[in-house]
């Protein structure tokens, strides 16, 4: 709990908002102290902490993997490099299986995928206020803040921004590859004479458009709306702490046991989404 | 549920970091383990080959061993039969041994029996003298009756 003084209400509302750097109406620029600031900063803002810990996850997951692959040996493998291997491979298989193309960029991009968004969701699986609670008495100390208005959200999925920006540029990647394989005449014909043939035109637009636009929407939202739901529960089972020994107890109970199947949770959503984007890209280099 | 510029540059680290995964980390896991990939295949054949070897080596040798067990057998029979033929020969020759034992045997006995007899005649002449001697109570001259002696003694 970050006081006694504060609502339900405003606990949750605090752990489910973002550390916000942006621009104010005035043309200023400064961290937002409250939802009505957010609002007022529109698209120019930015989610620091969701950007800091998406980047530095990414960059742990490529100094180990790049570690591995510097040391990778044709021999008798070590413990790091087993279990990169171990990982590589499956995503290889993963890719090999549904991706029939040629294309080095794909296997690596669906390893990306795979154990940034893994990773990024397992910071769910950290107590949902150890870090916002070390990021409060930072800021009230070392930049002299209101604990109460230091929001921090260590979850980078639970941003659809971070998820939307990540399904934006697999949906980049499909219409690159779409029009590099087919033309820009094979692209825009599949969107016009599909499935109803020429006459059918008007219609086929709109169904093809909307399975098109629908594939990064549906990419980004399952993975966002998972783990919000998770983080919430977190959240909500977190406020059980406050309610007495009996509570807290049963709360602590939950939590483990929510804990344990989030494990479950977020790896499956790491591997649909990475299994989603082998798919679109199988489909942005083949006819269908 | 904000939308704003995160997006954007979510989107940029994902490129970049896709792109880093690309030049560096799969290039060389990939590399290693394709690597070691072949290394098992060359190993599979090569104990495969080694298997193979071990075969036909097992069967030269007990081609060798049949081999040696014939000749050993034909030695063991050569063996045999000059045995017997050593036999036989020794016998041969045992036999002619004794042939020619029994020959020197004869021809001693033969020979004591001339000696004896020479002897015999002598001591017979001699006694006979006496005899003749005695009987006729008189002086005989010896030189007077030898040639008679002489013939007596070639006629007995």
């Amino acid at each position: 709990m970050s006081g006694t003084t504060i609502t339900s209400g405003e606990y949750i509302k605090h752990h489910l908002t973002n550390l916000t750097y942006g621009q104010y109406a005035d043309g200023g620029w400064g961290f937002a102290k409250s939802a009505a600031d957010i609002k007022e900063m529109g698209f120019w803002a930015f989610h620091l902490d969701s950007l800091a810990w998406s980047v530095a996850l990414a960059t742990l997951f490529f100094f180990f993997f790049r570690l591995a692959a510097k040391r990778a040996t044709a021999g008798v493998p070590g413990g790091l490099q087993n279990f990169v291997e171990w990982i590589v491979e499956f995503v290889d298989t993963s890719v090999k299986e549904s991706f029939s193309g040629r294309n080095p960029l794909i296997a690596p991009l669906a390893l990306t995928i795979f154990c940034w968004v893994f990773l990024m969701n397992l910071m769910d699986l950290v107590a949902v206020d150890w870090l916002p609670m070390i990021a409060g008495i930072f800021g009230e100390y070392a930049l002299s803040m209101d604990p109460h208005l230091v929001f921090f959200k260590v979850v980078p999925t639970t941003d659809p921004n971070i998820t939307f920006g990540m399904a934006l540029a697999v949906f980049y990647l499909m219409i690159y590859y779409s029009i590099k394989n087919k033309g820009l005449g094979g692209f825009l014909s599949e969107l016009a004479f599909q499935p109803f043939g020429k006459w059918g035109l008007p219609a086929n637009l709109i169904l093809e458009g909307i399975s098109l636009i629908s594939k990064p929407v549906s990419l980004a939202l399952r993975l966002f709306g998972n783990m919000y739901a998770g983080e919430t529960i977190f959240i909500l089972i977190a406020l059980m702490y406050g309610g007495g020994m009996v509570l807290g107890a049963f709360g602590g109970l939950l939590q483990l046991g929510w804990a344990i199947f989030h494990i479950l949770i977020i790896t499956l959503q790491a591997f649909i989404f990475m299994t989603l984007t082998i798919v679109y890209m199988e489909m942005a280099h083949h006819e269908h | 549920m904000n939308i704003n510029a995160t997006l954007i540059g979510q989107s940029i680290a994902f490129f970049l970091f896709v792109l880093f995964v690309m030049k560096f980390v799969w290039p060389p896991l990939m590399a290693a383990l394709d690597e070691r990939k072949k290394q098992i295949v060359d190993g599979l054949a090569a104990a495969e080959r080694g298997h193979h070897e071990h075969e036909l080596s097992e069967k030269r040798a007990t081609a060798v061993i049949k081999e040696a067990h014939e000749e050993a057998s034909a030695i063991i029979g050569r063996a045999q039969q000059r045995a017997n033929e050593v036999v036989e020969e020794s016998k041969g020759k045992a036999v002619e041994e004794s042939e020619r034992i029994i020959e020197t045997a004869h021809s001693t006995i033969e020979q004591d029996t001339n000696t004896a007899r020479e002897k015999l005649r002598a001591e017979v002449s001699l006694l006979a003298l006496a005899g003749a001697s005695q009987i006729l109570e008189r002086e005989v001259n010896e030189t007077d009756h030898q040639q008679i002696l002489a013939t007596l003694s070639a006629k007995l």
